[in-house]
């Protein structure tokens, strides 16, 4: 009975995902719990965070440097047009602040740090280091899944924030230094539509939240990967992809509220 | 515990982290401009105000010297009562213009102050007496076709 067994099929997935979303759940309100052992040993989060933050770094600031330079040029043909290529430097400065500084900060963190989060904590499951340490008393969700956790809510906003700081130079680099907007101009009119608590401080708060979604999903990805070479490796992809997907739905939501009616 | 190159590292990036979020605030950002304190509020009723929006410039002779901080009907005379604060360093005799200009053909309108003659200065809390409404599109052109209507 094909018919009979496409059900079974389906019933079966609809029952493993929500186990799986109650697992997650569970997963994340123990990371929060043991929260406060890491940043006792505050050296722990350290650690993570140069692996996460640090070793981000040259990827943030290039990307930052080359999307701000691509809008610039765009900006400026489109502006042209219309003979107000003053409103460059607004043009690039706000759609880096609320949109592309968080936005693609957190899509590259989720693949540059988020992917290596699963690998080595699936690693550390694969090889039974996880489990030696129950055996030795150690807590693994403290020890190993909260100090990464922080490290990356920490490091996120100040990626997004260096990827938006960088955008503006490199806006800056094409708009006033190669084509010669009046640099005046491109300063004042930034610094006239640029509110800080409307648009730098709301962009802060979403890098904030997409760093929470990032790490959180890789880390119950690294620790719910099958123990396996197959497993680790399926693990890391679905980190990529979901918190690529969670990024995008997570800002249209933010945005919706942020920046309805004024 | 001793320090290793591991936090000079971590250190750097939390400093640069920090320092990118600052000059988001004072060189993107209009944070270095506000003075919160040093400023005095006015208020202006106008019959219609077109697209005017809370945070609009407030302009005298081209030049910023405030914001509109809040727009509401006025239940008592059916007319929008603008409230503004301006900066202390300026100050506007009491039969001052305020008019809603727009910037460009179709950039954001603005409170344009056209100063008048008198020697008594508008205090905080004051009204503009004289006011121009924001020029209404629909207005204009239903003006235009009774006029040409007329004529003929």
């Amino acid at each position: 009975m094909p018919i009979v067994k496409s059900l079974r099929v389906i019933g079966n997935r609809t029952v493993n995902a929500v186990w799986r979303t109650g697992y997650a759940t569970r997963f994340f309100v123990m990371t929060l719990f043991y929260s406060g052992p890491s940043f006792k040993r505050f050296r722990l989060i350290v650690k993570e965070m140069f692996s996460s933050g640090v070793m981000s770094l040259i990827i943030i600031l290039v990307a930052g440097m080359f999307v701000g330079m691509v809008l610039g040029l765009q900006g400026y043909e489109t502006l042209k047009r219309y003979g107000s290529e003053s409103a460059l430097g607004s043009l690039v400065a706000l759609s880096l602040v609320r949109e592309l500084g968080p936005v693609l900060a957190a899509l590259l963190f989720a693949s540059r740090a988020g992917s290596a989060m699963t690998a080595e904590i699936g690693l550390m499951k694969a090889t039974e280091q996880i489990a030696a340490m129950e055996m030795m008393a150690v807590n693994p969700i403290a020890r190993v899944v909260a100090p990464r956790f922080w490290a990356g809510v920490i490091s996120m906003p100040l990626l997004a924030a260096m990827f938006s700081a960088m955008g503006v130079f490199g806006g800056y680099v094409v708009g006033v230094v190669i084509i010669g907007v009046d640099e005046g101009s491109f300063w004042s009119q930034m610094q006239a539509s640029v509110d800080f608590q409307h648009d730098v401080l709301n962009g802060v708060i979403k890098s904030f939240v997409f760093g929470l979604a990032v790490t959180a999903i890789a880390l119950f990805e690294g620790y719910d990967a099958p123990p396996t070479a197959e497993g680790v490796s399926g693990a890391t992809t679905r980190t990529v992809v979901q918190s690529s997907l969670a990024i995008l739905m997570l800002d249209f939501i933010l945005t919706a509220f942020m920046f309805q009616g004024a | 515990m001793e320090r290793t190159t591991l936090d000079l590292w971590v250190g750097a990036f939390v400093v640069a982290g920090l320092g990118a979020l600052v000059v988001l605030a004072l060189k993107v950002g209009n944070l270095s401009t506000y003075n919160v304190s040093e400023s005095y509020v006015l208020q202006a009723h106008f019959t219609n105000v077109g697209g005017l929006k809370p945070t609009a410039s407030v302009r005298s002779s081209g030049v910023l010297v405030g914001r509109v901080t809040s727009i509401v009907l006025d239940t008592e005379r059916y007319e929008a009562r603008v409230t503004m604060s301006i900066d202390k360093r300026y100050q506007f005799p009491k039969d001052t213009f305020a008019n809603i200009l727009t910037s460009g053909l179709l950039g954001e309108q603005y409170i344009g102050l056209l100063p008048g003659g008198d020697d008594v200065m508008l205090a905080s809390g004051d009204e503009f007496k004289k006011t121009q409404s924001a020029v209404v599109l629909e207005d204009l052109i239903g003006k235009f076709f009774t006029s040409t209507a007329d004529a003929k």
